[in-house]
């Protein structure tokens, strides 16, 4: 009976040891997600779907995994300036206008780390540096 | 005595199972009207009801009130290009849409609030990227005074300009009945406000008060 104690309290013990193991990375890339699921609620939702589903052919979805790891650097340069034209999504086409959205830097980095890396995404973090250095690039 | 009782509950039986018919409320202002007819005064209700309009739909026709006539119809304010509810009410109302599709005696009107921008060709473009087709679905535009009073009639907040949003307006979904009263406001942009009003839909369709109208 003693044993099964201690057999369970080390057990607890290497799951405390290894969730601590986690990089730093790793925390704020859950840091970044949770606090980003917030912000999609808020300004991307509406138009883009709970899920990412879109709404029929006026809003596109962000489930189509190929346009978002391409566009991957330019993500966040349709949140600050908008995006507008025809545009190929999931095989369709969209020919709407997205106004821009206004967010800091870092909730750019944010909502992008949780769109990255929900709906079927795997892009990873994206992080404030990366955010700082695309909008410096935007076409 | 022992006949009598009995008679007495078989007939509150059939008191509750009458009353379980469910019927809506009726919203709005409402006052008493006594009239004489045939010599004798007779008190009725008069309730709140939608005004005449006289607007265009998506493909250019002429609406008005009597378009409606024979008609169960829910109600919205919206505009194409709004940033922030539009899109989440329209994708509720698609759920309405899809589950009364091509019913004569029903209809949704989404009036305009920015028919300078939204013109007829607009909103036709707009019903085809929702793939909204024939005539359950209506996207009215015409005169902006008259679209932004007759939102008072439907006891909305009364749309207004705004900087950044361009429009200011609240989501709600009205259902009118037969007689153009209020039956019911709904939160277009909750789902579980939406799937409301699709039951309650049906229950004001089944309502025998609706049948010969
Ligand atoms: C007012 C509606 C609206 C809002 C709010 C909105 N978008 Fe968009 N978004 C659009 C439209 C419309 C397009 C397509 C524009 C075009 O046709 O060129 C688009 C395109 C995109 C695209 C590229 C195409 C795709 O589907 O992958 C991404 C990524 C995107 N939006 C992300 C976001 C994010 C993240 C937010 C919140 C910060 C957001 N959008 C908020 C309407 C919106």
């Amino acid at each position: 009976m003693k044993k099964a104690g201690i057999i369970i309290s080390l057990c607890a013990a290497i799951i405390v040891f290894v969730a601590s193991c986690q990089t730093d990375q790793q925390i704020e890339y859950m840091r970044y997600y949770s606090g980003g699921q917030g912000l999609y609620t808020v300004n991307c939702q509406n138009c883009h779907g709970k899920n990412g589903e879109g709404l029929s052919a006026l809003m596109p979805p962000l489930t189509d995994t190929a346009f978002i790891s391409k566009n991957k650097d330019q993500l966040a340069c349709y949140i600050k300036n908008g995006m507008t034209g025809m545009v190929k999504v999931s095989g369709k086409f969209y020919n709407n206008t997205m106004p821009p959205i206004e967010l800091s830097p870092i909730e750019i980095a944010k909502v992008l780390t949780y769109v990255g890396n929900s709906f079927g995404n795997r892009v990873g973090l994206i992080s404030l540096k990366d955010v700082e250095n695309n909008l410096k690039n935007c076409k | 005595m022992r006949q009598l009782l009995g008679i007495l509950i078989l007939c509150l039986l059939f008191a509750c199972t009458s009353n379980k018919i469910k019927t809506l409320p009726i919203y709005g202002d409402r006052e008493p009207i006594t009239k004489i007819t045939d010599g004798k005064e007779v008190t009725d209700t008069l309730y709140h009801t939608i005004p005449a309009f006289a607007f265009v739909n998506q493909y250019g026709d002429s609406i008005t009130n009597d378009s409606l006539n024979g008609k169960i119809y829910v109600a919205d304010f919206f505009f194409t290009t709004c940033p922030s509810i539009c899109p989440s009410m329209h994708r509720n109302m698609l759920k309405v849409y899809k589950e009364f599709e091509g019913a004569t005696d029903f209809r949704i009107l989404s009036h305009s609030i920015d028919p300078k921008y939204d013109s007829v060709q607009v909103l036709k473009k707009y019903a085809d990227a929702l793939d909204v087709k024939g005539n359950t679905w209506w996207l009215l535009q015409g005169d902006k005074e008259a679209t932004y009073t007759l939102s008072k009639s439907y006891l909305v907040t009364t749309p207004r300009e705004d900087e950044k949003e361009k429009f200011i307006h609240d989501g709600y979904f009205i259902l009118i009945d037969k007689q153009k009263r209020i039956r019911g406001a709904y939160d277009g942009t909750v789902e579980e406000q939406v799937i409301k009003l699709i039951e309650d839909i049906k229950i004001l369709r089944n309502d025998p008060e609706q049948a010969t109208k």
